[in-house]
């Protein structure tokens, strides 16, 4: 129920006096009353966001007890690792900077001082239709001295829209158009459905040439797109978006993919020069712009079903999304970015519904350079200092380390007291193969074979490890168990490298916490159940332009005082290469180093 | 038939009675609990189509808005530069894509028809006859693509409001003033973005309450106004076109009248007509005559005629001739780029000169 058609009733009755005072009916005040719960509970998550200078700002709001927020990167862009966030409580709380992702426009920022802090309810945009009743809060024109927010009601009015990207980074697909007033300072804060429930993150606007104020256009990042790419941002890198690794054109007859890359999972999948696009992600492709709109919600390594048709032949895949960007090109642009925000980086003429003369209408004067603030190394608050690691490719490597440690220690503790011991490189481990059949695996330190129904096959781990992908098929089971074992008896210090990317799908369960490992050429992602902290999959990957080899464990039982799984699921591509079904598990076996050898 | 739509009884004596029914209505049609007009939305959008044509300069957009209004393809929208050309095409909110045919345009109003080239297709269009007038705090929805935001088959945007006012248009674009100058809704929202222009102005039934207009700005404050031109202002006029008769609101049966006007009868001089499409410039004024009296001046262009546009000295000619001199006549003219609308009184009565134009606000 609009505010309006309450001014309405108001006008009415004092306008004309024959009319006698109208009951409001029930539904009225119930629906009022309602909003003002809404609006109030709502409004106590917001955050107002200021640059530790005090020279711009913007909104937020937090999503987590501990004070995670989101804002939006063009808010917290060459604003450095220290912010000021103030609540509608009146108090002005120190925030550290922990993710950005520059493409999707979006920032993790994490208030500290508290881990009671009010969190906002979270909807699904999936559900937000077009008629919708919606209200953006946050600080527009940095109005609020007490930090309580400016709110603005309006309607739902498109959603899925796309907008061009601003520069060469910033891209709005999959989102929401509100006419509720979306101001400069409002970017970075919620958009809430009538229920006061998060649906989006208000970064935009159309304005053009009615100069840099709300005309009822403005675009919100949808919340869905927000939480999935919201354990990335803890990761505290930049991040980047996916790509299909194929371009497509609208032509006559579809979708067409007009180049391919032969690296890319898409053309592992089978998908060729020429196929015509008919879904993506479950969602019907009629346009070029459509795919594009629907896969800039999604980070690299997301995984989505595809339908694509080739000589009146549908085919179904799943594929796994590439990278957009190169990751020094994405630093490099960030730091461009960075350095001169009230332009960002390229020369591109800009989409005629932005005012060429500022190409990025809602955001607000910020401070003039990152890099000489760098060079003269501000002071950091000793709060923010002791949350701040710089480090390249990162916005903040300090909260990286963190879900490190965090994962490990998870880890740690579902293992069991005797997790500690190394089980050593020496196992014996024997079942059945699920499709029929025994098998019999010995492990050494520096090679292993597997006997399975289809015959016997080995592995040396010395020197090049990428070409030891036996057994054949299984993408490189035999280095999958030598990197697990490594992992075991060494912790994650016996990689080369160590990144927590954030969660990412694992096989067809729910996407789960992810490392990347780097060994002797090899990168291995652990995958780590969120909420048990086992280890639930490796991906083994040996090269750029080929399939790794996925090793899903389940059906963990405690064998010598350690959880194993009892239960190994290995793919590879979009082939199961077999399903083992262990019956016993023995490490440390002596002799049988020999015995394989 | 048309009557139905004239209001009888003066605005504001209607105007609490049928606040209360609308309120009513209102209260009715939006569930007091719920958070969406969806069901109602997706209705409206499919009749509201993306209009693209020239255009595409800097602050020319090449899009606007447009509304079906029969099941023929009618499409009612701006008289704007995005249709000056033979190229237009009209893409439904569902995708679907249509080449069209001009099928007229009424000057003052700056409105034009288009027909969809339909072949065995359907569309969902506006009923004329079920449009509703609308009064002061009536809730209303404005549905247009402005910026061009949906592309392919993305429905257009909605945005919410009120009607704030319904009054006299008094606007300018640039320093032109704007040629329409009857009532108007003025709304709340910012409905009139660019590329709105032909959108819909719908109340919460979703019944059509006028056709949003092309950016202006206020005559008086400059500042840029948001409003829709009223369905009873054009229904007859669109009706007329879309029938086939040549223009607007006051163009009637096409017979010779029994007094035709000449240029004589109106004491009217033009240049003379030396090429096939001399421009109709005004060369003198018979002192005394109508013309004089209507403040017609020497070197006027004379645009339109009855609402027809006059390009060659010939067409003001035909154009005079299908009026009857004892009616007066109803002239455009450009005068120092300015369009100033003359009305010519028969010559038998007396004067009554139509009233002088204030010069347009100079440009802030």
């Amino acid at each position: 129920m609009p505010s309006a058609l309450l001014i309405f009733l108001a006008a009415l009755a004092t306008t004309d006096p024959t009319l006698a005072p109208l009951d409001v009916p029930p539904d009225v005040a119930t629906a009022e009353a309602n909003r003002v719960a809404a609006v109030s509970r709502a409004s106590e998550a917001t955050v107002a966001i200021f640059d530790s200078a005090g020279k711009g700002g913007g909104s937020g709001v937090i999503v987590s007890a501990d004070g995670f927020a989101l804002t939006n990167f063009h808010v917290v862009a060459g604003s450095g690792p220290a912010l000021k966030c103030g609540l509608p409580d009146g108090v002005l709380y120190d925030a550290v900077l922990v993710g950005i992702d520059p493409v999707g426009d979006l920032a993790l920022v994490q208030l500290l001082g508290r881990n009671d802090f009010p969190v906002a309810a979270i909807g699904d945009s999936d559900d937000v239709r077009v008629g919708d009743w919606a209200f953006a809060a946050g600080n527009p024109f940095l109005l609020a001295d007490d930090f309580t927010p400016s709110v603005s009601y309006g309607m739902i009015s498109g959603v899925r829209r796309y907008q061009y990207p601003a520069g060469t980074l910033l891209e709005y697909t999959d989102c929401l158009q509100t006419d509720a007033a979306i101001n400069p300072g409002n970017s970075g804060g919620p958009l809430f459905n009538a229920d006061g429930e998060l649906i989006g993150i208000n970064g935009r606007g159309s304005f053009e040439k009615r100069g840099r104020k709300n005309v009822g256009v403005g675009y919100a990042i949808s919340v869905n797109q927000a939480m999935r790419f919201l354990s990335h941002l803890k990761s505290g890198r930049i991040l980047d978006h996916a790509s299909l690794g194929a371009t497509v054109a609208t032509e006559d007859d579809g979708v067409i993919v007009d180049d391919i890359l032969d690296s890319s999972d898409a053309f592992r999948r089978g998908l060729r020069y020429g196929d015509e696009i008919v879904m993506l992600a479950n969602r019907e492709i009629t346009t070029a712009n459509a795919l594009q709109n629907i896969l800039g919600v999604f980070p690299p390594d997301w995984r989505v079903p595809v339908r694509f048709r080739r000589d009146g032949r549908t085919f179904d895949a799943v594929i796994r999304l590439a990278s957009k960007h190169d990751p020094a090109e994405l630093v490099a642009l960030v730091q461009r970015e960075a350095a001169d925000p009230s332009r960002p980086p390229g020369d591109e003429p800009q989409p005629d519904d932005e005012d060429p003369s500022d190409p990025e209408p809602n955001k607000l004067p910020k401070l003039p350079d990152l890099r000489k603030l760098l060079d003269s190394k501000p002071k950091l608050p000793k709060a923010i200092a002791e949350r701040y690691i710089e480090r390249r490719g990162f916005a903040n490597y300090w909260y990286n380390q963190q879900a490190q440690q965090r994962l490990w220690s998870a880890w740690q503790q579902f293992q069991g007291d005797d997790a500690a011991a190394s089980p050593g490189y020496d196992w014996l481990v024997e079942g059945h193969v699920a499709a029929g059949g025994d098998f019999i695996l010995r492990t050494g330190p520096l090679q292993s074979e597997i006997r399975l129904p289809q015959g016997v096959t080995g592995a040396i781990f010395r020197g090049d490890l990428t070409s030891q992908l036996s057994p054949p098929g299984s993408g490189g089971l035999l280095l999958a168990v030598h990197l697990w074992q490594r992992m075991l008896d060494e912790g994650l210090r016996t990689f080369g490298e160590v990144v927590y990317l954030g969660r990412l799908p694992c096989g067809d369960a729910e996407p789960a916490e992810c490392l990347s490992c780097l060994y002797g050429g090899v990168e291995v992602r652990l995958f780590f159940d969120a909420t048990t902290g086992a280890m639930i999959s490796l991906e083994c990957y040996s090269s750029d332009d080929a399939d790794p080899c996925e090793l899903h464990l389940s059906d963990f039982r405690e064998t010598a005082g350690r959880m194993l799984p009892h239960r190994w699921t290995i793919r590879s591509g979009d082939r199961e290469f077999a399903t083992l079904e262990i019956d016993q598990f023995e490490m440390a076996v002596d002799g049988l180093r020999r015995e394989a050898q | 038939m048309t009557n139905n739509r004239k209001r009888h009884a003066p605005l504001l004596n209607r105007c609490s009675a049928l606040a209360i029914t609308l309120l009513l209505a209102a209260l009715s049609a939006r569930p007091a609990t719920g958070a969406t007009a969806s069901p109602l939305i997706r209705d409206v959008q499919r009749k509201v189509v993306k209009i693209y044509g020239a255009g595409g300069l800097r602050q020319m957009e090449s899009y606007q808005s447009g509304i079906l209004v029969s099941p023929q393809g009618h499409v009612v929208t701006a008289l704007s530069y995005v249709l000056d050309t033979d190229d237009v095409a009209v893409v439904l909110d569902d995708g679907r894509k249509f080449s069209v045919e001009f099928v007229g345009s009424d000057p003052v109003l700056e409105l034009a028809v288009l027909q969809l080239q339909l072949g065995e297709q359907e569309v969902d269009w506006f009923d004329l006859e079920d449009a509703a007038p609308a009064v002061p705090g009536e809730p209303v929805l404005a549905v247009s693509n402005l910026y061009g935001i949906a592309a392919g088959d993305e429905p257009a945007s909605i945005m919410q409001g009120v009607v704030t006012a319904v009054a006299p248009l008094a606007a300018r674009r640039g320093a032109f003033q704007a040629n329409y100058r009857g009532e108007v809704y003025v709304v709340d929202a910012h409905a009139n973005n660019p590329g709105a222009a032909g959108g819909a102005l719908v109340d919460w039934q979703g019944r059509l309450l006028g056709v949003l207009g092309k950016e202006l700005k206020s005559r008086v404050t400059g500042a840029w106004l948001n409003y829709a031109v009223p369905v009873d202002a054009w229904a007859e006029s669109v009706e007329a076109i879309m029938a086939g008769r040549a223009a607007s609101s006051s163009s009637g049966l096409e017979l010779a009248p029994d007094e035709p006007t000449t240029l004589a009868s109106l004491g009217l001089v033009l240049v003379p007509n030396l090429l096939a499409c001399t421009p109709p410039f005004v060369d003198g004024i018979v002192p005394a005559s109508p013309a004089s009296d209507a403040g017609l001046k020497p070197d006027d262009l004379i645009v339109f005629v009855e609402g027809e546009p006059t390009v060659s000295c010939s067409d003001v000619v035909a154009a005079l001739a299908r009026i009857d001199r004892r009616d007066g006549a109803r002239l455009a003219v450009l005068r120092d780029g300015e369009l100033v609308d003359v009305v010519v009184a028969a010559p038998t009565e007396t004067d009554e000169t139509a009233p002088s134009d204030a010069p347009a606000d100079e440009e802030q």
